[in-house]
């Protein structure tokens, strides 16, 4: 990894903690409508993994995908604009927060329903290797997913057809408001190596060890080794939505303030860019500012830009 | 008499039942630490225990099946889905095991279980959270289907689901559940199959359900203020259907326009109107009218979803049609 790449992931992870920033103040004083799921904390995870892939990789997504969409190169412009139900979005206007997607650039989309596109993710794998192309998919879901039969028959099929395909469990310790020890019985890992599956457990606050494990399972599945699935530990510092504010009878602040301050994974970056001498403070805040004009200028264009006319409302319908 | 909002009418149904019956457990995701998304289940863990207010995986195709199998052997599960939406995902064992064991197994067993939530669309959910699926439900024999407007409904339909000896699918709605009413104590009931008359008038029909009833009643007024006197039926319950008191009053009014949220091909309100076809045919000086969702997956954008639900002045159109006077 040379300075340029890790400077990148810097931008890349601050660029979705500030467009985050921007979603929570809109819902917040009303001026975007529906669900919001916000990634802030969780960014590593995104960033790791999509920098270890190709533009021409393939992503599925969950309700929390703003991060996945960013990492894998969306612009802010579009997705403020989808957010906010515009005509510019991703989606014309008409998926919104839980089904952003971005053909373009491999994003298969969002999803809101709970491991709603692991099936996805498999089918794009085997179109990958049936192409004979070395393409892989990546196959985000938060471990509230380890609950739905469909992941796996998804992981059974993966391993019997040695699919290009990466499973990415993000594991943030709730599903929704319930800890996920609660819902989910014996070693996680297991599960996936139960069907034969390399399975590894990683930092999901450090986008280094996330790179690298992710850099690792892509190179196999790439030489045609089959499926991987990667454990990330990490946490959502904020609600499970939006609206999700006082949180105090499922998680104590403390435990929050811990998280934020210790294990924030700009600054967990950072920290270790400047200590190994790679880059400056100075050099670090200059990439915020630029990803923050950059991000500011996308809302703008959101904000100013046309809802959809009335008569799309039928468009993309053929039976 | 009290008042209470529909989501304290549901509650105050699912206490008394518990109360009354130790065989009554509650399912679902976050139901007990967090009290229910739509906090149906407020302090219902602190209670009844663990044992009775029982917090799952986001495993619906396993709870729903697991419940089945509970009401099986005599325990009688309320299992709710967070909303009708993820239903989908544990529609094999309602439709292929709830819906059908007393028939197939010759009436050796019975499945008497409730499945509530949430049904229809909300403010901007988009597609996947957004879906109506009563028709869908009460497409199949073996379960009974019911949707309540008000608290009083709320209230007296879920105390008969949960006595109901076979499964129930009680369909609630997102918006309603702060929506005040008076609602009867003392050991109150209402029976399935029975439709409801929430405005009389002499010029039309308007049959509805759910939410959609409020949609008529407000139509009906600014109908009333054109001199145009609708009646408003509330339906309750659309599996068993009350035909018969739809008939009744298509036979005075001889006209009508039916209401619902969802799709228009295949819906609840093809049925009715073929019903009211089948059985008051004469009666009519009109053919019916629908008054439905657009055909189209639920869009995002307000500009699009304004158009994809069902409003008002749609009902009002509907009405002055059967009436010629569009
Ligand atoms: C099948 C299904 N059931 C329930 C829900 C409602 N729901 C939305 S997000 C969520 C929790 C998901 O937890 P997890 O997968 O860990 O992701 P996180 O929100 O923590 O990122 C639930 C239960 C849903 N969307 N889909």
């Amino acid at each position: 990894m040379n300075r340029d790449q890790y400077l990148t992931m810097y931008a890349q992870m601050y660029r979705i903690r500030v467009f985050e920033e921007h979603v929570n103040e809109l819902y917040t004083s009303g001026k975007m409508p529906g669900l919001a799921h916000l990634y802030i904390g969780e960014e590593a995870v995104a960033v790791g993994v999509c920098q270890a892939l190709r533009p021409d990789d393939y992503i599925t997504s969950t309700h929390r995908g703003h991060g996945h969409c960013l990492a894998k190169g969306a612009s802010a412009d579009r997705m403020f604009a989808e957010l906010l139900g515009k005509a510019p979005g991703y989606c014309s206007g008409k998926g919104g927060s839980m089904h952003i997607a971005d053909q373009e650039r491999g994003n298969l989309g969002a999803n809101a329903i709970v491991a709603g596109s692991t099936g996805i993710a498999a089918g794009a794998a085997f179109a990958a290797k049936r192409a004979r192309s070395d393409r892989v998919a990546v196959c985000f879901f938060g471990e509230g997913g380890l609950g739905q039969g469909i992941l796996y028959e998804v992981m059974n099929m993966a391993a019997l057809w040695t699919l290009p395909v990466i499973f990415v469990c993000e594991n943030n310790l709730y599903n929704e408001y319930t800890p996920y020890a609660e819902t989910t019985a014996g070693d996680l890992l297991a599960r996936p190596r139960a069907f034969g599956i390399v399975a590894e457990e990683t930092d999901g606050q450090d986008v280094r060890a996330v790179h690298a494990a992710a850099g690792r399972a892509v190179a196999r599945a790439r030489r045609g080794e089959g499926p991987a699935f990667l454990l990330c530990q990490t946490y959502r510092f904020l609600g499970h939505h939006v609206g999700d504010v006082n949180r105090g009878y499922y998680r104590t602040k403390d435990e929050e303030q811990r998280w934020r301050a210790e294990r924030d994974p700009l600054q967990i970056l950072m920290t270790w860019l400047i200590a190994e001498r790679i880059a400056t403070s100075e050099e670090c805040a200059r990439v915020g500012e630029q990803v923050r004009a950059e991000v500011a200028a996308g809302l703008q264009f959101a904000l100013a830009a046309a809802y959809p006319d009335p008569s799309e409302v039928d468009t993309h319908v053929y039976a | 008499m009290a008042e209470l909002t529909y989501r304290d009418a549901l509650r105050s149904a699912l206490i008394e039942e518990m109360d009354h019956d130790r065989r009554v457990v509650l399912i679902g995701e976050d139901i007990g630490v967090y009290q229910g998304t739509f906090r149906v289940t407020a302090d219902l863990l602190k209670r009844y225990g663990p044992g009775r207010v029982i917090d799952t995986p986001i495993s619906e195709l396993g709870f729903v099946g697991a419940a089945i199998g509970m009401a099986m052997l005599g325990l009688r599960p309320v299992v709710e889905v967070m909303t009708w939406n993820f239903s989908l995902l544990a529609m094999d064992q309602i439709v292929n095991n709830a819906a059908k064991l007393r028939y197939f197994s010759g009436g050796q067993v019975n499945v008497p279980m409730v499945i509530r939530g949430p049904n229809g669309a909300g403010v901007q959910l988009s597609a996947q959270h957004s879906q109506s699926l009563e028709a869908t439900y009460a497409h199949f024999p073996g379960l009974y289907v019911v949707a309540p407007a008000t608290p009083a409904e709320a209230k007296g339909l879920l105390r008969t689901a949960i006595r109901s000896d076979d499964p129930v699918i009680f369909l609630e709605n997102a918006a309603l559940y702060g929506m005040k009413g008076e609602v009867p104590d003392s050991d109150f009931a209402l029976p399935f199959g029975k439709a409801a008359v929430a405005r009389s008038g002499r010029d039309v029909t308007v049959v509805a359900y759910s939410r959609m009833v409020f949609a008529a009643l407000t139509a009906a007024e600014q109908l009333a203020a054109e001199g145009i006197e609708a009646e408003v039926i509330n339906m309750r319950c659309l599996r068993p259907l009350d035909a018969a008191t739809i008939v009744e009053s298509v036979s005075r009014t001889h006209r009508a326009v039916v209401v619902q949220e969802q799709w228009k091909p295949f819906g609840a309100a093809a049925e009715i109107a073929m019903r009211i076809y089948e059985d008051a045919f004469d009666q009519l000086d009109a053919p019916v009218e629908r008054v439905t969702g657009a055909d189209v997956p639920m869009p995002y954008a307000r500009t699009l979803e304004v158009r994809a639900v069902p409003h008002e002045a749609d009902i009002v159109a509907a009405v002055k049609k059967t009436l010629g006077k569009d």
